[in-house]
């Protein structure tokens, strides 16, 4: 029926004094997009498939291909935009919740890009990281309220757990299962050899992946999958994952197509099976469940390991957060609205939650008005895109950031925004053993381990240029941001000046 | 233009010290006359001395030195006062006029002893009390400023250059066994004698020459615990995190000198003494927030000592140098000749190294 056709959002344009007619896109394409005809001798696209990750493109050896952004829309409505409409007939078509990936791609604003930072000009010198030592080091956990000093009056030199991290960004929760075998073990060697921590997800930790669990953060979600004693005892840290950025209110979905050999076996679930997380966690409704589980996994982990709470940021985020410091929590984990995601509703990514900028200054400045942010580390997501991303949320008061959609885009991924589908080309968010080859672990660890590098370089030359040596003294350090083209209400909640004050 | 306190001023300066190790009384003009030579260290913005056993007369009681801007203000401070303290002796701080200072606020002096029954009330301890009024006084009483609160010390600053302050003061006129003193190179002030230097806090009184990059992050941290920062100056900062450190944690002078200016990791890791490594590793992730970065060289000055202290990096000049019992510091090596022409064994501590020096033990 022709009001069921939608018009492909995409055109593959090829050039066809280049194809060579190897087939490779066809090969490479798990979408299925290209096919070749005998008949006419020439490659064919069918571009309803195509979902623009540029796959075929990358590794077309003559360079014949590019995909376009179709100019066949509907005619021109600022109120109806084409995306909408489309949105429209897609419900109409099936009845169903519109699905997406990744992070919200509407264009609200982007505050770190609203944000500059300071540098020293002749009262206080500028350091050069070339020259002289630049330090980069944290450690994430409670720090006690007071010294200790034993009987002769020696210090106590003793902390509750803490996670130390060569620099101030961890790989962020991404389950085996929405991501595949390969871009797991990606991740752990390349937190391994940075000396940062990745972390699990709710899909629990693979067998294989113990051997790095010195830098893996394991997750506890309300689907408790893969969780057991030793899955715990595996890790540097636990983290609660409360709510996420992409889908605060619901839990997990990983569909039963990717619940297939060692994934369902990690997770503890039989093949085949969804995997819907409950959005609550049954045995948490409210503020003083928390606290019992944070101290259930502190007791089966013997008071070892930091315990980190995950949550959205909504709109009383500061308020929430306030309760997890003082609920035994080690560190507060929290995911802005912009925050990546395999698979959530669409309506619930694009319209549900508050960006992490003004989230993280809230709960900074919060958790210090009322003398506790001693308590818990804050850890800052959703989304980090950047060294400087990372040196604003720092001074805004984040002790660390996870990056996802980063670290993502480093192993190959191009944001096509359809990683529910499972058909991943670049071999990342797909179970399909022809697509998870794809990635090679020895690059892709290689690639995060370059990224990293490359972003502590430049943190390093930019606190330097402030006349910071140390990470440490840039937590918090407001005044060495300031905000432009922002309201006198984004800069009271950010807690910054505007340029030129 | 905005004031201190509402507006962050950037400045560099000159500072100087003097103690006797066996609790010898020297005059303020010892230390006054340090400044000289680093005249052109100052820009007449600012100056500011801090003597320790000035008072012996009323050592047991606090010494609040306060700024009315007029006698409204300042009647109603004292009514303030009587609610909390005993009030031995009030009185006008002495000066002498002279044409180099001007504008000068009502500058008065107190005497006093907690009301043992408003301590108890608070549940604090003295010290603790008296810091606290400090603060209410300093954020609530437009027009009231404390500028020192130590017990047998003071601290007489000004807007102008120090060595005019010294005379202004007649700290000729009183004996002291440490000194320190400070001269101010702001960028821009509209001059406020409460943003000069020494900044104090009972009995702790800072000198500072630098620009620190950690403010706001020791600043936000600092105020968790009822600090108050109203100048926005480094030195107000400094003063706070020691007092937080020593008094209040209970750390060691060498142990708080290790948190400000904590030894790089590299450095840490190279040690060969597993119990200081442990220490020092312990202290910098314990207390990350109070490490402080940028240029700066201060002299803490608290009852029966000092001590100077470097950033890490050592980007200021301060040279140490000694005679007899006397130690010197000062921001060159020029101004320990003026104190001391025959002083000896003169160096440049590394950064990050404490000097700590203490008078005799019974001495005082």
């Amino acid at each position: 029926m022709g009001v069921e056709y939608i018009y492909p959002e995409f055109e593959v344009i090829r050039n066809e004094n280049r194809c060579i007619t190897c087939r490779v896109c066809e090969r490479q394409c798990a979408n299925e997009v290209h096919s070749y005809s005998p008949e006419l001798g020439i490659m064919l696209a069918d571009e309803t498939k195509c979902v623009d990750c540029q796959r075929c493109v990358s590794l077309c050896p003559t360079h014949a291909l590019k995909i376009a952004k179709s100019p066949c829309t509907y005619r021109e409505n600022t109120n109806w935009q084409n995306d909408t409409i489309k949105e429209i007939y897609k419900q109409a078509n099936s009845g169903g919740v519109l699905l997406s990936s990744m992070g919200n791609p509407k264009p609200f604003p982007v505050y770190w890009d609203k944000i500059l930072i300071n540098a020293s000009q002749v009262t206080n010198p500028p350091i050069d990281p070339l020259r002289e030592p630049m330090e980069t080091r944290v450690f994430l956990g409670k720090k006690p309220e007071k010294i200790e000093r034993d009987k002769k009056g020696n210090l106590v030199c003793k902390l509750p757990p803490q996670i130390e991290l060569s620099m101030p960004v961890m790989f962020s929760a991404m389950s085996y299962g929405s991501i595949s075998y390969n871009a797991h073990w990606s991740l752990a060697r390349a937190a391994t050899e940075l000396g940062i921590a990745y972390n699990t997800g709710e899909g629990g930790l693979h067998e294989d992946f113990y051997a790095y669990g010195p830098n893996t953060i394991v997750q506890v979600a309300s689907g408790r999958f893969g969780v057991h004693e030793d899955y715990l005892m595996a890790g540097a840290a636990i983290e609660i994952k409360m709510g996420q950025g992409a889908k605060p209110g619901i839990g997990g979905h990983l569909p039963g197509e990717k619940i297939v050999g060692d994934v369902s076996r990690t997770r503890m679930i039989p093949e085949g099976t969804d995997a819907i997380s409950p959005a609550p966690h049954h045995d948490i409704y409210s503020i003083e469940d928390l606290r019992q589980l944070v101290y259930s996994l502190k007791e089966a982990t013997e008071y070892k390991k930091p315990v980190i709470v995950k949550i959205a940021a909504v709109h009383n985020v500061a308020l929430i957060a306030s309760g997890i410091a003082r609920s035994g929590a080690d560190i507060i984990a929290i995911d802005g609205f912009r925050g990546g995601t395999g698979a959530a509703p669409t309506r619930i990514r694009d319209n549900v939650g508050i960006p992490i900028e003004l989230a993280l200054a809230a709960v900074d400045q919060r958790l210090r008005d009322e003398g506790i942010r001693n308590n818990v580390s804050i850890v800052a997501g959703g989304s980090i895109r950047s060294a400087t991303d990372v040196i604003k949320a720092i001074a805004l008061g984040a002790d660390a950031c996870y990056i996802a959609t980063a670290a993502l885009l480093a192993l190959g991924c191009h944001l096509c925004r359809t990683c529910q589908s499972g058909k991943c080309n670049w071999g990342i968010a797909t179970q399909r053993p022809d697509l998870t080859k794809r990635l090679n672990p020895d690059i892709g660890s290689a690639r995060l381990v370059n990224l990293m590098t490359a972003w502590q370089h430049e943190i390093k030359e930019i606190i330097g240029g402030m006349g910071i040596n140390s990470i440490e003294a840039l937590k918090g350090n407001r005044l060495m941001l300031r905000g432009v083209g922002l309201t006198e209400k984004e800069l009271e909640i950010l807690g910054i000046s505007h340029a030129g004050e | 233009m905005k004031k201190e306190g509402q507006i962050r001023i950037p400045s560099g300066c000159a500072i100087a010290a003097v103690i006797s190790k066996e609790g010898r009384r020297m005059s303020g003009e010892v230390v006054v006359n340090a400044m000289m030579p680093m005249h052109d260290r100052s820009n007449g913005l600012g100056g500011g001395f801090a003597g320790y056993g000035i008072y012996p007369e009323y050592k047991d009681f606090y010494a609040l030195h306060l700024f009315f801007d007029n006698r409204t203000v300042r009647k109603d401070c004292e009514a303030f006062l009587k609610e909390r303290f005993e009030i031995v002796k009030s009185e006008h701080i002495p000066t002498r006029q002279i044409p180099a200072i001007t504008d000068e606020p009502i500058i008065w002096r107190y005497f006093v002893a907690p009301l043992s029954s408003v301590v108890t009330l608070m549940q604090v301890d003295e010290k603790e009390f008296v810091a606290r009024t400090v603060m209410k006084i300093n954020t609530e009483l437009k027009g009231a400023y404390v500028f020192s609160s130590g017990k047998n010390m003071g601290a007489f600053k000004a807007v102008g250059f120090p060595e005019d302050i010294g005379v202004f003061y007649k700290l000729d006129e009183y004996e002291g066994y440490s000194w320190t003193g400070h001269g101010r190179y702001p960028t821009n002030t509209p001059g406020w004698w409460g943003g000069a230097h020494p900044f104090t806090l009972l009995d702790y009184s800072v000198v500072h020459n630098g620009e620190i990059s950690s403010y706001d992050a020791n600043r936000r941290f600092i105020e968790m615990f009822g600090y108050k920062c109203t100048l926005q100056t480094d030195t107000e900062v400094i003063t706070y995190i020691m007092d937080y450190l020593i008094r209040r944690q209970g750390l060691t002078l060498a142990e708080a000198a290790s948190v400000v200016a904590a030894p790089f990791w590299s450095t840490i890791e190279r040690k060969t003494d597993p119990a200081e490594k442990e220490k020092l590793y312990f202290l910098r992730s314990m207390f990350p927030s109070l490490l402080v970065t940028g240029p700066f060289s201060i002299v803490l000055g608290f009852t029966g000592g000092l001590m100077a202290l470097n950033d890490r990096l050592k980007l200021r000049s301060m040279v140490v140098g000694e005679k007899d019992d006397k130690v010197f510091i000062a921001s060159e090596e020029a101004a320990i000749r003026v104190m001391e022409p025959d002083a000896e064994n003169i160096w440049a501590p590394a950064g990050g190294e404490p000097v700590i020096v203490r008078v005799r033990e019974g001495a005082i």
